[in-house]
């Protein structure tokens, strides 16, 4: 299966460029740090008032700043026209968006996972004993935010006024994935913490949706 | 400069047309150029030239017309060069890593050992774990052919190759093309006038406005095809 040792190929130059200059990691880290804080000491809320409205606005702060983080996706990809030449080597062009949205997906769940503790901290919410069923929301989550910023992100590179472009377009199509997922980390945030396997359903369905369309029709996406 | 080389393919192009919205850059274009043909296609900037090689790269489709690949059997799939007016590397890896990355994106067997060989076979191997930022135009374009080259193509398609070269390094690819063409491969350039590199082709066809309108082979000199050019 050459598409699985392409996608294994581009994903590892994928991570290692993004480690070696930890460009992405480190704004998108300042940025939900920024926000969390900001609204911490705005708000102050307590510890009710964090249960109740900390989950949205922890899973707000990682869309806006998947936003940002998705924008360079496939636009550094002009700049010497790299995307020509992958399209050249890979057996098939759906190689190279399972490559950038597994990378997108593993570096946002990075970020959400770095800053769980301190969301906890600042929102007085204990996390730990949750801290798996909150990682596999996450992970959901992050992959349906990848899929359709990634899918997005190709076709945003090729027009006008693409900086705007992105967040225009993926936010709105993100809302099933911010209502699904802040739903499932409100309900393990609770003083009974319950897994909620509807939600969770919801945010899987998204993300095989987005998938199955990415692997039908992404092709198209990287034509001239 | 290579060992196992593609078998030499040749392309035929069938009233190639492509429109990019209301703009044709090429207008129902026939053009057959044999496989272990080195081929210097010429024309004004917007004349098409670079249109004609993506179209053949298969990196864009055209909007009408037929491509097809000659010298190879039916289950054979053609194995393309392509060198652009852009680097196509990427500047924040070295020069080694870029070509090993192709090297296993293509599936090519020992890409280490592949990639040393191409690397000293540019002249690049001091500078191998250097970033491609830090490389001067041309040693950019010698990495840009090496990459072309990792899988053998048995089709080279290069679009103003020359652009940018001092004249040290437009020895080298003189040198490095007539190599090519001399192993049989089959040789596609765009170029910008007469230069040594025009020299080289076997053939000379010139382009204007999306349409070949000067082709040694139907009975133009070579310079009838360059003289008019004028770029």
């Amino acid at each position: 299966m050459r598409i699985l040792s392409n996608t294994a190929v581009l994903l590892g130059k994928e991570l290692q460029t993004e480690f070696r200059s930890r460009e992405l990691l480190t704004t998108t880290i300042v940025f939900i740090l920024i926000v969390i804080v900001l609204f911490s000491f705005t708000f102050d809320p307590s510890v009710s008032e964090s249960r109740r409205f900390g989950p949205g606005l922890l899973w707000l702060a990682f869309l806006f700043s998947a936003s940002l983080m998705l924008q360079p996706c496939f636009l550094k990809e002009k700049t010497n026209d790299t995307l020509s030449a992958l399209r050249l080597c890979v057996a098939d062009p759906f190689a190279i968006f399972l490559a950038k949205l597994l990378a997108n997906a593993c570096l946002l769940l990075l970020v959400q996972l770095l800053l769980l503790p301190i969301f906890a901290v600042f929102y007085n919410i204990k996390v730990g004993a949750v801290f798996p069923q909150l990682a596999m929301v996450f992970l959901f989550g992050s992959l349906g935010v990848s899929v359709t910023g990634t899918a997005l992100s190709a076709i945003s590179a090729q027009v006008r006024m693409r900086e705007l472009m992105l967040p225009l377009l993926l936010l709105p199509l993100l809302v099933p994935i911010l209502i699904s997922s802040t739903e499932a980390t409100a309900a393990l945030l609770e003083e009974k913490p319950t897994l909620r396997l509807d939600w969770l359903g919801i945010l899987i369905a998204f993300d095989v949706v987005f998938l199955t369309a990415l692997w039908l029709f992404g092709e198209y996406l990287l034509e001239e | 400069m290579s060992q196992r080389i593609g078998r030499p393919t040749g392309i035929k192009f069938t009233k190639i047309e492509k429109r990019f919205g209301s703009l044709y850059a090429l207008r129902r274009l026939d053009l057959e150029i044999a496989p272990g043909e080195c081929l210097a296609l010429t024309g004004r900037n917007g004349s098409g030239k670079t249109t004609l090689l993506r179209v053949a790269s298969q990196l864009t489709r055209p909007t009408h017309g037929e491509l097809a690949f000659l010298g190879l059997n039916a289950s054979e799939t053609p194995t393309v060069g392509y060198v652009s007016h852009a680097i196509m590397l990427y500047d924040e890896l070295t020069a080694q890593e870029n070509l090993l990355l192709f090297a296993r994106l293509l599936g090519i067997q020992e890409p280490q050992e592949r990639t040393l060989k191409l690397l000293e076979a540019t002249n690049l191997a001091a500078r191998a774990t250097s970033l491609v930022r830090t490389f001067s135009r041309g040693m950019k374009q010698r990495l840009a052919i090496a990459r072309a080259l990792l899988q053998e193509p048995g089709l080279l398609l290069l679009d103003e190759p020359a652009t940018g070269l001092d004249t040290e390094s437009m020895e080298w690819l003189t040198g490095a093309i007539r190599g090519l063409r001399d192993e049989g491969r089959t040789v596609v350039m765009s170029l910008h006038g007469e230069s040594s590199l025009s020299q080289l082709a076997t053939r000379a066809a010139r382009l204007d406005a999306g349409s070949l309108v000067a082709d040694t082979h139907a009975g133009a000199t070579f310079q009838n095809v360059f003289a008019v050019t004028g770029a």
